[in-house]
C-alpha cells in the first residue's frame, strides 16, 4: 500500500492548515464478481485515524461507497511543533501508516 | 451511352474511390492538436492538474520506490545504473515506442523496462498491467512531463508505422468503425455523454475513473476495440505496438502529461 500525505512543513501558531492524504487501495465493494463468477470479497479501508502530537484530531469510517484510492482532506489548527501520525486498517486486517512532521513558530 | 449505364459507371467510380481512400489514407494529424485532457470534464481536469489529488501520482510514488529496489539475482536496482531518474530519464518517454537496437524490434516503454529487467537485472519480466510495471512506467514517463512527444519514423520503424497507419484506417468489429472515424472525423463531438477526443496517448499510463486504476495505453486501445465490438488483441501484441507508434507520430509535439486523469 502506497500512501501520500501532505501538510505544510512550517506554520505559525494558531494558523489553519490543510492536511491531505491519499492511499492506494482497491476499495473492493463486495458487490463485484470475478471472471469465473465468484463474488469478490469486500475489502475496504474501514477506518482512518490521524493523531497530532498523540491527540486524535481526525477519524473517518469508510465504506464500500468510497471510490478506490481514497483521498481525504481536512483542516486543523497548528498548535505546536511535532508529528502527525496517520493510521488506517482495511477489512483484511492490513494496516498502514504514514508520518509527517511540522514546525510551528510561536 | 444509356442513362442506366452512366449511372452504373458513376456508382462504380464512387465505390472505387471509397475503397482507394480506405487503403491509401494518408497519415494525417488532427489540426489543431489537442490533448485528451481538453475533452474531459472540469472535475477530471482539476484532478489531473493537482499533483497531490491526482490518483496516478500514487503509482508514480510507488515507481520511485521500485526504482531503487533490486528485483533480480545480481542485486542491481534501476538506480544502480541509471542513478537519478530526474536526470537520466528526462525526455526518454517522449521517444517511445521505438525500435530497440539490441532487441531489433519495436518496444514501448513497458517493453523497454522489461528488456532491462531481463538483460541487466536477471529478473523476470513484469506482467503487463501489473501494478509494478504501471508504477515504473508512470515514474519514468513522469520525468518527461511537459516535453514534446517525438517518436522516430525511419527505415527501421517504417514497416511498423505503416502497419499502424493501415490498422488505424481499417474498419473493425460489429460496429464496423476505424479509429479514424471517431478520432479524425468526429473529435470534439459527443458520443453519448462523452466528448470524442483526438485519441492521443501523451498522458499514459493514465488514471481512468472508469477503471478505478492506472492503465496503459494498450489497455486504452483495447477498450476502443471492445467499444467497436472487435476482438481485442492480447497485451503486447505487435499490432498494438504498431498502433502506439502511429499514435505517437500523430501526437508529435504534444507534451507528455503522465499521469493523466480520464473519465
Amino acid at each position: 500500500m502506497v500512501a501520500r500525505v501532505q501538510l505544510p512543513k512550517e506554520a505559525r501558531r494558531g494558523e489553519v492548515i490543510e492536511v491531505r492524504i491519499a492511499i492506494q487501495h482497491p476499495m473492493e465493494t463486495g458487490f463485484r464478481y470475478d471472471q469465473m463468477g465468484k463474488p469478490v470479497p469486500k475489502n475496504v479501508i474501514n477506518s482512518l485515524k490521524v493523531r497530532y502530537n498523540d491527540a486524535e484530531i481526525f477519524s473517518a469510517e469508510l465504506g464500500s461507497g468510497i471510490a478506490a484510492n481514497p483521498y481525504l482532506q481536512f483542516c486543523t489548527i497548528a498548535e505546536a511543533s511535532g508529528e502527525f501520525v496517520f493510521e488506517w486498517v482495511d477489512d483484511n486486517g492490513s494496516r498502514g501508516s504514514e508520518r509527517a512532521a511540522i514546525t510551528v513558530a510561536q | 451511352m444509356s442513362g442506366d449505364r452512366l449511372l452504373l459507371r458513376v456508382a462504380a467510380l464512387a465505390l472505387a474511390a471509397q475503397v482507394f481512400s480506405a487503403t491509401a489514407a494518408e497519415p494525417q494529424r488532427p489540426s489543431p492538436l489537442r490533448s485528451g485532457v481538453e475533452f474531459t470534464g472540469e472535475s477530471a481536469r482539476k484532478l489531473q492538474a493537482d499533483d497531490f489529488a491526482n490518483p496516478g501520482m500514487l503509482w508514480v510514488e510507488r515507481g520511485a520506490k521500485l526504482w531503487s529496489e533490486a528485483p533480480g539475482g545480481d542485486g542491481k536496482s534501476c538506480a544502480g545504473c541509471h542513478d537519478d531518474a530526474a536526470r537520466s530519464m528526462k525526455g526518454v518517454a517522449a521517444h517511445y515506442p521505438r525500435v530497440d537496437p539490441d532487441a531489433d524490434r519495436l518496444v514501448d516503454l513497458e517493453g523497454r523496462i522489461n528488456l532491462c529487467r531481463e538483460k541487466n537485472q536477471q529478473a523476470a519480466p513484469l506482467t503487463r498491467e501489473s501494478d509494478e510495471l504501471l508504477a515504473l512506467t508512470a515514474y519514468v514517463a513522469h520525468q518527461s512531463r511537459g516535453m514534446p512527444l517525438a517518436v522516430t519514423v525511419d527505415a527501421k520503424s517504417r514497416a511498423a508505422f505503416e502497419r499502424g497507419r493501415v490498422q488505424y484506417h481499417t474498419r473493425i468489429g460489429q460496429m464496423n468503425l476505424a479509429c479514424t472515424h471517431c478520432h479524425d472525423r468526429n473529435w470534439g463531438r459527443k458520443l453519448a455523454a462523452e466528448t470524442v477526443s483526438q485519441g492521443h496517448g501523451n498522458d499514459f499510463p493514465a488514471y481512468r475513473l472508469e477503471w478505478q486504476s492506472l492503465g496503459s495505453l494498450e489497455r486504452r486501445i483495447r477498450a476502443c476495440y471492445y467499444g467497436v465490438r472487435a476482438e481485442m488483441p492480447p497485451y503486447g501484441a505487435e499490432i498494438l505496438l504498431d498502433l502506439e507508434l502511429y499514435l505517437g507520430w500523430r501526437a508529435s509535439g504534444l507534451p507528455v502529461e503522465t499521469p493523466g486523469v480520464r473519465r
